[in-house]
Order: C-alpha cells, then sequence, then structure tokens
C-alpha cells in the first residue's frame, strides 16, 4: 500500500495519462455517462416520487369512495336494472360491522345551487358533511372554522366556503365570517374560508354545510349520496372495499356477484399502481445505469489493454531497466482505478450539476413535475465503491497482459 | 564475471525448432572490454539477451557474477538486471514522453531511490556524457548521437556491472559513433565490464576482445590491439 502515497507512482500514472490523451479521454467519458445517467435518472425519478407524492398532499391516500348505480343480476324478486340509493343505517352498519378496519367514514350528500350575497351571486356545489371530512381530507382554512359536531346537533344554518367563492361573492377587503349568504334562498352564516388544498382536490368549489342541515332542508330523509371510507392504519384497503361492498350488497338485496349495483374507487389501490410504476422506473433506472457503468468500465479495460499492446516495448524498456512485474502489474492497475475514480467523481458532479439545475428550474412552483430531484448520499457511495473495485478488477486484465510478455519479446527489433 | 559453459539456445518455429546457440562457452572477466562479432542472425542478439537475464537458455550453465542463472523467475530477474546490468540497445530505447533526465533516472525509481535524490544522480551521469544542458529535453528533441549517450547514462546511473550494448553505434553516423565508443572505453577505463554487439570492424577494434560468431558457435576469440597496447 506504501506505493499508493510515493509521490513517483503518480508521477508516473500523470506521464501515461498525459501521453495517452485520447485514451484517457475516452475512458473517462464512458465512466462519466454511466455514472451521470444514474445520478440523473435516480434524482429524476426521485422527483417524480416526490411530485407524485405532493399531488395527494393532505389527502388520506388509503381511501374508497362508494356509491350507487343500477343492478345488472335479479335476485331476490328484484328485475335487473334496479335503482336504489345508500342511506344511514348502512353507515351505521358498517361502523360497527369494520370497527377494527374503518378509520373514518363519511357520507355525503351533494347537489348544485345559486348562491347569493347581495348583488353578486355564483351556481356553486353545496355539499352536506360531517366534521370528519376535514380528516379525510384536511381544509386549509384562511379563517374561521370548518363544520362541528355542534353545528351537526343544532341543524345550524352555517357555512364553510372556498377561497374562490368569497372572491366572487365578496367584495374586496370585505370580513366574510359572520356574513349571511343565501344558498337556495335559505340564508347561512358563513363560519370558515378555505384556501385550495395540497394535492387532490375532491369537491372543488363548494359551500359546506352540516349534514343535517343538507338533510332536513333537502328533504334527504336517511338516504346518502355516497360515502368515503379510510382504512385504519395498516388494513389491505383492497381487501376492505370487497368486504364492505360485500355488505352493503347484503343489505341492499343484490346479488353478490353483482358488478353494476355499487360503484368504487380505490384510491389507496391507484397510488399502489402508481407507486408500482414509479418502483418499476427506480429499477429500470439502476438498470440502465449500472448497465452504462459496467460498459464505461470495460471500456476502460479494453482501451488499456490496447494501451498495453501500444505499449508493450515501453513496458519491456522498463523491465529491462529492473521494473518488476508486480511494479508494471500495480501501476496498469492503479491507471484504471484512477481513470474510473476521476470519471466516477466528474460523473458525479455533472450528475448533481443537472439536478440542481432541473431542480431550480421546473422542481417548484404548484404543478411541478419533478420536486426535489435528489439522490441518496448512500447511494452514490456504494455507486462510486462499485465504480472503484470494478475499475480494479477490470485493470487486472490489461495488467495481466502486461507481464505475461517477455521483456525480450517486448523489446525486439523489428 | 561471467561464465558461460556449453550454452545452447532454440527458438520454437512452428513444428521445428531454430538452433540458434550451438554450445557456446565464454569466459568475460571483470573489467574487460569484449565485443561480438558475426553476421546478422549468427545468434549475437540472442547471446546477449541471455546474458542480459532477458531470455533463459535450453541447455549449459550460466554464471553471472559467481552466480548460476537457473529457473530465474521474472522478479529475481528484474532485480538482478537492475542490480549488475546496464542495457544500450541499437534503437535507444527512450520512453518518449519522458526527457533525458526522467529517462536517465528511471532505473533508480525500481530501485527504490527517492526522487530528489535520484534526478541528482541522474543529472550526474546526464553530466558524464556531456549532456546535462539537455536535461529537461524529450528524445525527440535529441540526436541520434545524444540519444545514444542519454541511454548510456541511463545504463550506467545504477552503477552496474556489466553494460550490455546491442549494437550501440548501428544507427549512428561515424563522428557519433566515435564519441559513444570513446564514451564505452571511458567507462571501461573506470573498471566497469563491457560487452559490445557490432558487426562493424572499426567500433570492434576500439574494444579489447573479438569473439567471433558463426551459425551459433565461437570461431575465435582474440584480444585486440587496443588491448595489447595496454
Ligand atoms: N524469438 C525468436 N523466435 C524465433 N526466432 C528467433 C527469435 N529471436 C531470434 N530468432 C532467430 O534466431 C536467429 C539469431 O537471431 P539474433 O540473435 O537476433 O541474430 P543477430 O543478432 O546475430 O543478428 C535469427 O535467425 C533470428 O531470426
Ligand atoms: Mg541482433
Amino acid at each position: 500500500m506504501k506505493f499508493l502515497f510515493d509521490s513517483d507512482t503518480w508521477q508516473e500514472i500523470y506521464g501515461s495519462i498525459r501521453k495517452n490523451k485520447t485514451r484517457t479521454i475516452i475512458t473517462i467519458i464512458g465512466v462519466l455517462w454511466g455514472i451521470f445517467l444514474l445520478v440523473v435518472l435516480l434524482g429524476a425519478a426521485r422527483g417524480m416520487e416526490n411530485g407524485f407524492k405532493k399531488v395527494f398532499g393532505d389527502f388520506a391516500t388509503n381511501s374508497v369512495f362508494v356509491w350507487t348505480q343500477r343492478t345488472d343480476t335479479p335476485f331476490k324478486g328484484f328485475q335487473k336494472g334496479r335503482r336504489f340509493r345508500l342511506n344511514m343505517n348502512d353507515i351505521e352498519a358498517l361502523k360497527s360491522e369494520y370497527k377494527d378496519e374503518i378509520k373514518l367514514l363519511a357520507p355525503r350528500n351533494q347537489t348544485n345551487n345559486l348562491i347569493v350575497h347581495n348583488f353578486k351571486s355564483g351556481d356553486f356545489q353545496v355539499s352536506g358533511d360531517y366534521p370528519v371530512l376535514d380528516q379525510i381530507q384536511k381544509k386549509k382554512l384562511i379563517s374561521g372554522r370548518f363544520i362541528n359536531q355542534n353545528d351537526i346537533l343544532s341543524y345550524g344554518k352555517v357555512t364553510v366556503i372556498s377561497e374562490d367563492m368569497y372572491k366572487q361573492l365578496f367584495d374586496k377587503g370585505e370580513v366574510a365570517i359572520g356574513q349571511y349568504i343565501k344558498i337556495n334562498a335559505i340564508n347561512y352564516k358563513v363560519i370558515g374560508v378555505y384556501g385550495p388544498s395540497n394535492g387532490i382536490d375532491l369537491d372543488g368549489d363548494t359551500a359546506y354545510i352540516p349534514f343535517s342541515t343538507f338533510r332536513k332542508v333537502y328533504n334527504r330523509a336517511n338516504k346518502i349520496d355516497w360515502m368515503v371510507i379510510t382504512g385504519a392504519e395498516g388494513i389491505d384497503i383492497e381487501q376492505l372495499e370487497s368486504d364492505v361492498l360485500l355488505t352493503l350488497k347484503s343489505l341492499h338485496k343484490v346479488h353478490p356477484e353483482d358488478e353494476r349495483a355499487f360503484g368504487s374507487f380505490n384510491l389507496g389501490t391507484q397510488i399502489e399502481k402508481f407507486m408500482g410504476f414509479l418502483k418499476g422506473m427506480q429499477f429500470l433506472t439502476w438498470f440502465v445505469g449500472i448497465a452504462t457503468l459496467i460498459a464505461g468500465v470495460f471500456a476502460i479495460g479494453n482501451i488499456l489493454l490496447i494501451t498495453v499492446k501500444e505499449r508493450t516495448k515501453e513496458i519491456g524498456i522498463r523491465r529491462a531497466l529492473g521494473a518488476t512485474p508486480k511494479s508494471i502489474r500495480q501501476q496498469i492497475i492503479l491507471e484504471a482505478v484512477f481513470l474510473t475514480t476521476v470519471a466516477g467523481m466528474l460523473g458525479i458532479v455533472f450528475g448533481s450539476l443537472i439536478l440542481y439545475i432541473i431542480d431550480s428550474t421546473v422542481g417548484s412552483g404548484e404543478d411541478a413535475a419533478l420536486v426535489n430531484p435528489t439522490v441518496n448520499i448512500p447511494i452514490i457511495f456504494v455507486a462510486f465503491a462499485t465504480l472503484i473495485v470494478l475499475g480494479t478488477l477490470i485493470g487486472l486484465i490489461p495488467a495481466h497482459m502486461a507481464t505475461i510478455v517477455k521483456p525480450i519479446e517486448a523489446l525486439r527489433e523489428e | 564475471m561471467i561464465e558461460i559453459k556449453k550454452l545452447h539456445k532454440s527458438y520454437p518455429i512452428g513444428k521445428d525448432s531454430l538452433h540458434v546457440l550451438k554450445g557456446i562457452d565464454l569466459h568475460i572477466k571483470e573489467g574487460e572490454f569484449v565485443s561480438i562479432m558475426g553476421s546478422s542472425g549468427s545468434g549475437k542478439s540472442t547471446l546477449l539477451n541471455i546474458v542480459g537475464l532477458l531470455d533463459v537458455h535450453d541447455e549449459g550453465e550460466y554464471y553471472l557474477n559467481g552466480q548460476l542463472i537457473k529457473d530465474m523467475n521474472e522478479k529475481k530477474a528484474a532485480i538482478l538486471r537492475n542490480k549488475f546490468l546496464g542495457f544500450v540497445f541499437q534503437s535507444f530505447n527512450l520512453i518518449s514522453y519522458k526527457t533525458a533526465l526522467e529517462n536517465v533516472a528511471l532505473p533508480l525509481y525500481y530501485k527504490g531511490m527517492n526522487r530528489k535524490e535520484r534526478l541528482k544522480v541522474a543529472l550526474e551521469y546526464l553530466e558524464k556524457v556531456g549532456l546535462k544542458e539537455w536535461a529537461n529535453h524529450l528524445p525527440n528533441e535529441l540526436s541520434g548521437g545524444q540519444k545514444q549517450r542519454v541511454a548510456i547514462a541511463r545504463a550506467l546511473v545504477t552503477k552496474p556491472k556489466v553494460v550490455l550494448a546491442d549494437e550501440p553505434t548501428g544507427a549512428l553516423d561515424s563522428t557519433t559513433t566515435d564519441s559513444v565508443m570513446d564514451l564505452l572505453k571511458d567507462i571501461n577505463d573506470e573498471g566497469m565490464t563491457v560487452f559490445v554487439i557490432t558487426h562493424e570492424e572499426e567500433v570492434a577494434e576500439q574494444t579489447k576482445r573479438i569473439v567471433r560468431l558463426k551459425d551459433g558457435v565461437i570461431i575465435s576469440d582474440e584480444y585486440t590491439k587496443a588491448a595489447k597496447a595496454v
């Protein structure tokens, strides 16, 4: 190991690297490209993942939405094509049957209405909700509060509106909280204003009113439009979805194999699919990156092999002057390692630079495709170490070739 | 210094083998200045390469400095070469990307001498061959004679016991030939054993002993006038 710290060793390597400029440049480019690709692709994949996570933002990702359609199979005396509605009994039944599996359960009723405030008006969605909605999709309240249990119990005529609705219905600078707006000709007191949510937005611009109030005002009895179910921690959301659907089918006398009666959308499964795609991307990245790296290292080996042949004479001279096979081997291996190391470092630097540029140009803002594209330092270290090991191994071949040629053969005059 | 007994060497050529050295007996004592003459292909280089441990013989015995050379591995050979032998080649064999000084210093590198000392010693030897001013020039900036003198300085720098020169003047004109031969004579005067291959009579006559080789055997071995003059 002493030879590693010997300035002469490096002097010799510097000399031969400078002498073989083309070789040096080609090899460096090969490996540089490999590690550059690895860094950039991994960073991009990470950025995509981050961006994707941002899209879901504050939305509970293990959620299932369930609604009703028409049956497609006759069952228990009912014709096919029967229409039916979800109701509050379903909610209670699910809550008791899946105590442990369901974390949150939100029945929802929605409609569209004209909303008026003084001389301004607009057509918006109106939604009857429980406070639990705020847990499924965190509302970013700019002022005031969301609907609470008291509002539900007292059938309060209160509403929470979006910032855009506020802008449309109120004058600039006007305080909305405490004022009344007319929804379908009934006065509601504004108790909160919310801003745009992070990521997925289920409802858009909606006036939220207490579930109980909605039910009374719009005469819904105990019928509901649809429901959002969130799975408890560690629950197989797909399993929960099919269990819940089966329960609902039996409650509504729907054939267990009826495919059309209930509609459902499983956000968890969709996300998993996309995450799987991301994993695939990452795998592909590794595959491409490593393949390129290996190709680069082989290129180094190959070029060293060629130069060893070109340098047979020089090696012969050195051996006539007393170079042992070991010293020749060391020098060639060290050249290989040195070239791979330098190329690797340059690749990492350039790759990081590109990631930095990507980050500062398209990596920020509301709908950035890549968010915070980074590569873990340990990954870089592993890649780098692998590179050096490969460089050493590949250097062994030309090093061996250099020493099996007898000095006399190397020196023979043509 | 060099003792060779019934030495044989053949090269395999396809299925056959070419018998190049057919029983050479040669004894060179320390301080001798010997030239080997013979037509092209007579086996001169082969003999010199065996003496220089660059090649191995098939049969017979070879003692270098009293040590029997047998079953040499490359590492041992390299060390012995570095310690006892200095080489001068017809085509100089300088390393093209190293300066004259670095070329001369190279054998000392393999000896393990540190760089500073190495360059100092190398410069002394360059001065000795009259090329101190050319120390930092690359080989392609030097004339043939200068190159050969750099090569000689390189051969001498480790203070070898024997200098082996394979047609050192083969690529030089007559003036530079003389300067190179004068240099070799000086070295010999200092007590070093010098072993030169040549096919030029004038060159051989400047040495002290001429060994003539023909078809792999020694046909004559005589001291020259130069030797008798001493
Ligand atoms: N490595 C080798 N393989 C085969 N034949 C060789 C080899 N080296 C030399 N020879 C042959 O051996 C003979 C002697 O060569 P050499 O010693 O170089 O002669 P000289 O130096 O006297 O001209 C020549 O015929 C040459 O072709
Ligand atoms: Mg010859």
